[in-house]
């Protein structure tokens, strides 16, 4: 069997495979972020939270309203970022004058009490989600076992990544959207209503979120605070590719999961901060970040 | 600090105990009735608690990875055995106080330290997070404080960390490795693939499984350290299966076991013909996973709620209260508590050295250990249980998931004393 690096190729098929999955989580999340970062200015630390907000919206929805696992993946989306106009509406908006840091404290507060509120009512261990009949099972491949579950987390994230990247790039909408954080009273002056806006991209940013929560529930335990450990690696993703840039957040975060799944094989102890080491070396070299323009 | 002396000697001594209550029993009765004194204690005249109080502190994690085993179920259970007393020792109340130690050993020692600097705290109870139990537990010898570690797993805390302060009570590494582990290798699984968390307990836990499963003539064919937390598994679980060894063993525990076996159930492990084997396990992790995720999973526990009619009946108190079956480390804060309290009747003294003592030289039996002996090392010996989790079709109820497949006899399970390095004991045994 060919080698390398004293791994067998179909060893590193199956491992590129997996970081290639992840990757695509990891692309959805930071989607979000840039989304809300690119056309709000908001660092929105409340994403984690958002995240972990749709995975729990799915569960609660299974157990008390029978709402299966397809229609979670529309209607839960749908009502956490109707949460997250509410959150714009009522908080956000009214420091958005401010700078830049008072939206990142904000977030994080608001975080901070959906887990906690969360942990108090539910506890830490979490509940399991079963994946649907439909995409039970797998795939032999010849170099690895691929859950169906998985592979259709790879093509509904790519998916969904590539719906938003062609809205907010290819579309009049997104064109209105981008000119109006640009310029809010130039386009203000054209009868489009900015506010409005505004809240409906938060609420995008916030559904994309729950929209992963929906995907990760049957991956792992839904668990109040299943958000914040991914939330560190995904603005680091964000921050790699560039703060804001649609296109930077989706490459970076495919190109993440697979520098961390390799990382896994050959040297797993350091699995959880090579992404950390590529952001240090990217930010010294590029500081705006792989596709961030310079400020 | 206390009004009372303290024996400052490192081994509790039985002879000081033995003087003191005689001394006491001569005050108060005639001669020759010392022994009928001691018994009837309880009715008499006390000088010997602190402040007239017996202050309990309870040190957990309340909000974080370790809530659910502990936390504030584990608070409540210490506060059932308080109740079964009817508030008070002797006349005197007992009062109970509590913090999260948000498994960080500064904030732990911190809380401690207060307790017993401005609260004159009589005994910490809880202890989950090894780190901080260490940290604590030093600080209760410097002080000459009780402590009794009911969360904690590195055997490391009856061994190198021993002290004469303090006693753990419900499991620790050493049970789980051996229990578990040696079950596994005799039934023919001699092939292991380990994977580690990436910090002292993980690899305190690798290092007693190697030790198990080489000397019960079985082989470590592959291991992986995974970064501690870690949430996506499936590439551990990949190189698991590419190592072709019988048994997964998981040197993890909370979060970091539920996602591996989560991950272990959706790439088809056991399927493939690999079994799980979980070293650390919780009944509220196996709630969280589920059955059909974790069914056929083997594992060694302290205590479980379905033992017998004892344990079902203390549980259901339990449940009322807190809509949660209890895990074995709850069970244990208030089986700990109980024996706590019934040597201060027994002694009528809240002293650290004569509490001690009464607690190591009654044996243990409740509902959660039947003639547990505590060691002069402060392990508190008693049976350990091997069981195997339940399939969903043989379940019969929310949290009926285990079945016992076998008592593992307190001498057996725990490190003889005969290897201990603890100071107390080195030497003997």
């Amino acid at each position: 069997m060919t080698m390398i690096f004293g791994i067998p190729l179909m060893v590193l098929f199956g491992q590129l495979m997996l970081g290639l999955i992840n990757g695509a989580f990891y692309a959805l999340l930071s989607l979000g972020l840039a989304v809300i970062f690119g056309l709000l200015r908001i660092i929105n630390f409340a994403h984690g939270a958002q995240y972990m907000l749709g995975a729990f919206a799915a569960l609660l929805g299974a157990q008390y309203l029978g709402l299966n696992y397809w229609a979670a993946l529309i209607v839960v989306p749908l009502v956490v970022g109707a949460l997250g106009i509410v959150m714009e509406r009522l908080l956000l908006r009214r420091i958005q004058h401010l700078d830049h840091l008072y939206g990142l404290l904000l977030t994080f507060g608001l975080a901070l009490i959906f887990e906690g509120t969360l942990v108090n009512l539910f506890g830490v261990s979490g509940s399991s989600y079963p994946i649907p009949e439909a995409l039970s099972g797998g795939f032999k491949l010849s170099f690895m076992f691929l859950p169906t579950y998985r592979a259709w987390v790879l093509v509904a994230a790519l998916v969904v990544c590539f719906a938003v990247w062609f809205l907010i790039e290819r579309t009049r909408l997104g064109a209105y959207l981008r000119a109006g954080t640009e310029n809010p009273e130039l386009v203000q002056a054209f009868g489009i209503n900015v506010p409005l806006m505004v809240s409906l991209t938060y609420g995008l940013g916030v559904a994309l979120a729950a929209f992963a929560g929906v995907l990760a529930a049957p991956l792992y335990p839904v668990s109040p605070t299943m958000g914040s450990s991914l939330l560190i690696v995904v603005f680091a993703v964000v921050v790699i590719g560039g703060m804001g840039s649609i296109l930077g957040a989706i490459l970076t975060g495919l190109a993440m999961g697979i520098i961390e799944g390799l990382t896994k094989v050959f040297y797993p102890e350091a699995a959880n901060t090579v992404i950390f080491v590529v952001m240090v070396m990217v930010l010294m070299l590029r500081p705006a970040g792989l596709f961030g323009k310079e400020a | 600090m206390h009004a009372t002396a303290r024996s400052s000697s490192h081994k509790p001594s039985l002879l000081s105990l033995r003087i003191s209550l005689a001394l006491r029993a001569r005050r108060v009765l005639p001669p020759g009735a010392a022994l009928v004194g001691t018994l009837l204690s309880a009715g008499i005249a006390q000088a010997d608690i602190s402040d007239d109080t017996v202050k309990i502190g309870y040190l957990a994690d309340m909000s974080g990875t370790y809530r659910d085993l502990a936390g504030p179920g584990g608070l409540d259970a210490l506060k059932m055995a308080v109740e079964d007393f009817g508030g008070s020792v002797n006349g005197k109340p007992i009062e109970v106080l509590s913090a999260d130690d948000r498994n960080s050993a500064d904030v732990g020692a911190n809380t401690v330290h207060g307790w017993i600097d401005q609260q004159n705290i009589d005994m910490v109870a809880g202890l989950v997070a090894s780190s901080v139990s260490i940290a604590v537990t030093r600080i209760l010898a410097e002080q000459d404080t009780l402590g009794i570690v009911s969360g904690s797993a590195a055997s490391s805390i009856t061994n190198e960390h021993c002290t004469p302060n303090h006693i753990h009570w419900v499991y620790d590494t050493y049970p789980l490795a051996n229990g578990t582990a040696k079950a596994i290798v005799d039934e023919g699984g001699d092939s292991w693939f380990l994977l580690t968390a990436d910090y002292a307990f993980g690899h305190a836990l690798e290092s007693d499984v190697e030790k198990v499963v080489t000397e019960n003539g079985g082989t470590i064919v592959g291991k992986v350290r995974h970064p501690f937390p870690t949430s996506d598994f499936s590439s551990y679980i990949l190189q698991a299966q590419g190592s072709g060894a019988k048994i997964v063993g998981l040197a993890n525990a909370g979060a970091d076991t539920v996602n591996a076996l989560t991950t272990a159930s959706q790439f088809g492990l056991v399927q493939s013909g690999q079994s799980l084997a979980g070293l650390l396990i919780f009944l509220n992790d196996v709630h969280a996973l589920g059955l059909n995720v974790a069914q056929g999973l083997q594992l060694t526990t302290g205590w479980y709620w379905d033992l017998n009619e004892e344990t079902r009946a203390w549980s259901q108190r339990y449940y009322e209260r807190n809509e949660r079956m209890p895990t074995m480390v709850q069970a244990g804060i208030y089986s700990s508590t109980m024996h706590y309290l019934n040597a201060v009747v027994a002694t009528d003294s809240d002293d650290t050295a004569t509490v001690r003592a009464k607690m190591g030289e009654t044996p243990v039996n409740d509902m959660f250990a039947k003639g547990g002996t505590i060691r002069a090392d402060g392990r508190m010996v008693h049976d350990m249980y091997l069981v195997k989790v339940k399939a969903p079709s043989e379940s019969k109820g929310e949290w009926d998931v285990y079945d016992v497949v076998r008592t593992i006899p307190g001498e057996e399970a725990y490190r003889p004393l005969a290897d201990s390095q603890c100071a107390l004991v080195k030497g003997q045994g």
